[in-house]
């Protein structure tokens, strides 16, 4: 489903992503970890079309059609969703507003029908009831205000009600308590399927225990340099990412 | 000096120039090299204005004729929807009192609409309010491209009163909305809020100038500009506080998006204060939008147009949520939504 080939980013001139090559089949859960600085978020900005992450090289196809040469709203429209590591503040717009535009906007430019106020409400409704989000919360401006955990889960509650293909997890960990990763990862796990596909980013292996991916695949200086089966993820936890730094180097 | 008295005497050296300080971002004499004749009526004004549907008395004043006074006696609330209207081009001035009785209170919705091209007016308004009685403005600027016009309003409270304003405008080729408040303190309280948002060439200034003159009286202001194309918004709010007003508590906030490299914020909030037990203070800010919000809702599906109509109006929502009165509130809300999804 997403098909990545020798892709080269910059960002602000500097190479990042050095000949990224990575297929996620559809149905499948894959992790991308790696040290911090390998370009894990890069890989996720430059494939949701962030300004300022430049392609110099490479391809990124979703389906089969390019991404890359799309705007970022296209990318959405096709089916990507980026679950971002910090989710941004918009104030003075409702998050029931902000989703229920977005959901709108996709469906307008894939000549889908607009869904209605009340089946809106009652689609958010039971989504927001899973991840134990208070209804009141999404009267309020999208994330402000909100705890490192609240945001997380807002995160998922757009990616349910959005419903990608491809769902791209960018250190959707981080800021979770026990209890928060708990909820986050049911709300990710009740959406896997054979129609969709998932990219995990984490720096952790603490995540996969609650989102088991199919596969794994380590990210070091720009390049995927070792995939393998869940049980990589235990190794890098155990031995660290020492060894793949040299190999990458 | 004024527009007022440039139209009413003819000499060009009464109007505004860049030499005043009060004027220098919004020049007259510069732009008026001949003042046009009076204006004759030459086309239909617009049946109904923008405040048709909330307010039951309707009062119109076309290129300078009509009524001059309002009163509201002691103890009773009116809702009064007060219409000038700019039918052909020339020049118009237009003078109209407003007396608010002891105890009473208006809901003043006022438009001014520009339905020719070419015109040059002011507007004076001279607004008493008595004591413990209160007014609600909420002043909707519709001039054409072509328009030079001034709106000048000077609002003395008496002691408790109230003064709720909210000025929201487009701009016009030169505009003005000037108001001048004295807040006597023994619990007045004052709002003069403010939303402009100039597209295309237009050129929108909200001019304020608060005097305390007594002791605790407020003053809140929040104005909120979005600026695009080659448009200017110029916002100028002075607070005085004079010796003695003690317990003044005097806020003032101005924030300006600007869309495009050609358009311009000009801004000069000033305090000036003489009184020792005071609270005042003051924001500013101009800058353009967050692109990190852009991004964000870009990733969510929401094209780039759709993600600045939607920030913007949350930008400038903030400033028309404090009008209180839903139905106004309403019309107000749809005004700065058509204004901003414009392409």
């Amino acid at each position: 489903m997403l098909s990545i080939h020798d892709l080269h980013v910059s960002v602000g001139g500097k190479a990042i992503l050095d000949g990224l090559t990575l297929d996620v089949p559809a149905g499948e859960v894959h992790a991308v970890m790696g040290p911090n600085g390998a370009g894990k978020s890069t890989l996720s900005y430059a494939l949701a079309g962030r300004p300022g992450y430049d392609v110099t090289a490479g391809t990124a196809t979703l389906d089969g059609a390019d991404l890359l040469g799309l705007a970022p709203d296209e990318r959405a429209a096709r089916g990507l969703f980026l679950s971002f590591q910090y989710p941004t503040e918009i104030p003075g717009v409702p998050a029931l507003t902000f989703i229920r535009t977005a959901l709108n906007a996709q469906h307008k430019a894939r000549d889908e029908p607009e869904v209605s106020a009340p089946n809106f409400l009652k689609l958010i409704r039971a989504k927001a009831a899973d991840l134990k989000i208070d209804f009141d919360m999404l009267k309020r401006g999208l994330n402000v205000g909100f705890s490192g955990g609240e945001k997380k889960r807002m995160e998922i509650l757009q990616m349910a009600v959005l419903s990608p293909r491809l769902a791209i997890l960018d250190e959707t960990d981080s800021g979770l308590d026990i209890d928060a990763l708990r909820i986050v990862a049911d709300g990710v796990n009740a959406m896997r399927g054979p129609d969709r596909a998932m990219l995990v980013i984490t720096h952790y292996q603490r995540l996969l225990d609650y989102i088991r991916p199919d596969a794994v695949h380590v990210l070091a200086a720009g390049r995927i340099v070792a995939s393998g089966g869940p049980e990589l993820a235990h190794e890098l936890e155990r031995a660290g990412y020492d060894k793949y730094a040299k190999v990458a180097a | 000096m004024s527009l007022a008295r440039a139209i009413e005497t003819g000499d060009l050296a009464e109007l505004p120039s860049r030499r005043d300080e009060d004027w220098r971002w919004t020049d007259l004499r510069g732009l008026l090299r001949v003042l046009p004749g009076p204006t004759l009526a030459d086309a239909a004004a617009p049946t109904t204005g923008p405040f048709a549907a909330v307010a039951a008395h309707r009062i119109e004043i076309a290129n300078g004729r009509g009524e001059t006074h309002y009163a509201v006696a002691k103890g009773r609330s009116d809702v009064l929807d007060l219409r000038f209207l700019s039918t052909g081009s020339g020049s118009h001035v237009a003078r109209f009192t407003i007396e608010i009785g002891q105890g009473a209170s208006l809901r003043l919705l006022e438009s001014h609409e520009g339905a020719a091209a070419d015109y040059v007016r002011e507007i004076d308004l001279a607004i008493t309010i008595g004591q413990g009685g209160a007014l609600d403005r909420v002043v909707l600027m519709a001039d054409c491209d072509s328009a030079i016009s001034v709106v000048d309003a000077t609002v003395t409270l008496g002691v408790g009163a109230r003064l709720s304003q909210t000025v929201l405008t487009d701009g016009a080729k030169r505009q003005r909305v000037e108001t001048r408040v004295v807040n006597p303190g023994g619990g007045a309280s004052v709002r003069l809020d403010g939303v402009y948002l100039p597209a295309a060439k237009r050129h929108a200034d909200i001019t304020t100038i608060v005097t305390h003159t007594g002791v605790g009286g407020t003053t809140d202001q929040l104005v909120k500009g979005v600026v695009r194309d080659q448009a200017r918004g110029v916002f100028q709010g002075r607070i005085v506080v004079r010796p003695g007003a003690d317990k003044t508590d005097a806020r003032m906030g101005h924030h300006a998006l600007i869309l495009s490299d050609r358009a311009e914020v000009d801004a000069k909030p000033e305090l000036e204060i003489y009184a020792d037990d005071v609270a005042c203070a003051h924001g500013n800010t101009v800058g353009s939008l967050d692109e990190e919000a852009l991004f964000y809702a870009g990733q969510r599906g929401i094209p780039d147009g759709d993600a600045v109509a939607m920030l913007t109006r949350a930008f400038v929502g903030e400033a028309i949520d404090r009008i209180e009165d839903a139905a106004v509130r309403g019309v107000c809300l749809s005004w700065a939504q058509g204004r901003l999804e414009r392409p």
